[in-house]
């Protein structure tokens, strides 16, 4: 009997392994191994694929491909920077300020941008921001300025799409951290004269950290790894490393080369990454939930 | 500063007006796009000419409206149908790797916890080209071999769900895994004290409660795969997603047809966000 039970015990749990097994194996891992081993690769003169460091030394010898690289880096840092100066306050405000009805249509009202996908918003701002675009043209008709303002295809766009996409995804995990604060801290530092600036700096802040980071993780891996914003809304010279991955793929069919760049972005945000969560002490299981 | 202090009327206005103003940013390119899917004129944006549904029902060759553009209403028909794989698939497979990790000890757990929390933090740029690598790869090596061309691995639809599928899976996962930790596992243990195999306490105890978690499950990987890109580029065939098409279409020949395709999404996302709002109130 004891004997049979445990064997019924060893068939449910591979009826629940294999599956996550396959998934992570075949989805997972091999096709990573595969990024690695063709970044390492170049076809021959007939053809056949051979060991070389070709493809990372030409990263570093062309000089468009290390410093678009460097400047998605910088950029994917300060757009995050931003995403939480600007989330922050909105995060605050529907945990501890609004009441509560205010607060749940608020949140409805979040939830749309994020579900309908980046595209529908990105083609919005397009429409938005062009040089016959809708503020363009309020801006003309109610003679604040004469010729239209320059902002579609710029950085400029390019930072507001990037930042666009991203910032409900600091709003929401700091919103989850705030939840558990105490208000009695708040009203005990208050009576104790404290000002905003030392509440939030030293008692807010530090508490909301957890939800801080987990943002901030999630926030740089999506603009990082973004191409929308970049091809859609950047200009000439606003050039994402993403699209040189791009590029390589589907423009000039150099997959081997596009492994690498491939590689090297993987690199740099796991590395980025995995510097955030040592610095905050935080494990990654607490970034998805 | 919170409800329960007060404060300066001029922080309470700054603040006030500071929160207007971020809703506005994240609103005003939906309604640009929603009101500019009514107007009666040639270009995407402003001036606006009068009110028009011809970029919904028109299928004259200057004008040919969402529902008259075979073209659209295919790749419409190819992303429902993906999103719908995917989310079968993902449900599937996220609903058991939640059961695993929360529920059964094993050798190696944390390293493949740590492999189905990866897509997380994986660039979607970076697992569509690992996936066409391996599946290419993988065909290529086939052929040679046996003389056998699978459509499965050169960029085609099953690889685009397949691909969607291999991160969709991990939000499905953390999803059910968070309703699983709220269960009483005595309800599992009392249905195996009364004789039912381990399957069958799962079967019937287990799932129902997680139900209303793996519905929303669902849902959420539906709109994923529905509204992805980054992967979905790479692995494309000949049948266009939805977004795909509208990509190529934004980037070479803008029609107020784009703002009526956004304006319907728009839309239909907004009424599943209604939903979701009374559904999950009714349940506090």
């Amino acid at each position: 009997m004891i004997q049979n039970k445990k064997n019924n015990f060893n068939i449910t749990f591979y009826l629940l392994i294999v599956p996550v097994l396959i998934w992570l194996i075949f989805m997972i891992v091999i096709p990573h191994v595969e990024l690695l081993i063709s970044s390492f690769q170049i076809e021959d003169d007939i053809g056949n694929k051979v060991f070389s460091f070709a493809n990372y030394i030409e990263f570093f010898n062309q000089k468009i491909y290390w410093l678009t690289f460097v400047k998605t880096a910088a950029y994917s840092i300060g757009v995050t920077l931003l995403a939480f100066i600007v989330a922050f306050p909105i995060a605050f405000y529907l945990t501890k300020v609004a009441s509560k009805p205010k607060a749940s249509f608020l949140l409805l009202l979040l939830l749309i941008p994020l579900w309908v996908g980046e595209l529908v918003t990105v083609y919005g701002w397009m429409v938005l921001l062009g040089d016959h675009g809708v503020i363009n043209h309020f801006l003309i008709t109610i003679g604040i300025i004469n010729e239209p303002v320059n902002m579609l295809y710029t950085d400029f766009s390019m930072v507001v799409g990037l930042l666009y996409m991203s910032v409900l995804f600091m709003v929401i995990p700091v919103m989850s951290s705030l939840h558990s604060l105490d208000d009695s801290l708040i009203e005990a530092a208050c009576d104790l004269g404290a000002s905003k600036w030392v509440i939030f700096t030293r008692i807010i802040i530090p508490y909301a950290m957890p939800g801080i980071t987990s943002g901030a993780i999630i926030v740089f891996m999506l603009v990082i790894g973004d191409y929308l914003a970049p091809n859609l809304l950047g200009g000439k010279h606003s050039l994402w490393f993403t699209e040189q991955i791009y590029n390589s793929f589907l423009t000039t069919f150099n997959w081997n080369e596009g492994a690498a760049f491939g590689f090297l972005l993987l690199m740099l945000s796991s590395g980025v990454i995995w510097l955030a969560l040592k610095l905050s002490g935080q494990k990654l299981e607490k970034v998805g939930s | 500063m919170i409800r329960s202090l007060p404060s300066s009327a001029s922080y309470r206005i700054a603040y006030g007006a500071y929160v207007f103003l971020f809703f506005t940013f994240l609103l005003m390119p939906l309604l640009a796009i929603s009101v500019l899917a009514f107007n009666d004129s040639n270009f995407i944006s402003l001036p606006w000419n009068g009110f028009t549904l011809d970029w919904f029902f028109s299928a004259t060759d200057e004008r040919q409206g969402v529902f008259a553009d075979e073209e659209l209403i295919a790749s419409i028909v190819t992303s429902l149908s993906t999103g719908f794989f995917v989310a079968v698939l993902s449900t599937l497979v996220g609903t058991i790797a939640a059961l695993l990790f929360e529920e059964e000890e094993f050798k190696l757990k944390g390293l493949l916890y740590f492999l189905a929390l990866a897509p997380l933090v994986i660039p979607g740029v970076i697992l569509g080209i690992s996936i066409l690598l391996t599946a290419t790869a993988a065909g290529n090596h086939i052929e040679n071999t046996f003389g056998l061309d699978v459509e499965l691995f050169r960029p085609s639809y099953w690889l685009v769900i397949l691909g969607q599928f291999s991160f969709a899976a991990t939000y499905v996962m953390l999803l059910v895994s968070a309703r699983l930790k709220k269960f009483d596992r005595t309800l599992e243990e009392a249905a195996l004290s009364l004789k039912a195999t381990r399957l069958e306490a799962i079967w019937y105890v287990t799932i129902p409660f997680l139900r209303p978690a793996i519905m929303g499950a669902f849902v959420v990987a539906f709109i994923l795969s529905f509204s992805n890109i980054n992967t979905t580029i790479f692995l494309i065939g000949s049948d266009p997603t939805l977004p795909i098409d509208l990509y190529s279409r934004i980037r070479f020949s803008s029609t107020p047809v784009l703002n009526a395709v956004s304006f319907m999404i728009v839309l239909v996302i907004s009424v599943l966000a209604i939903i979701n709002f009374f559904t999950s109130r009714s349940k506090d």
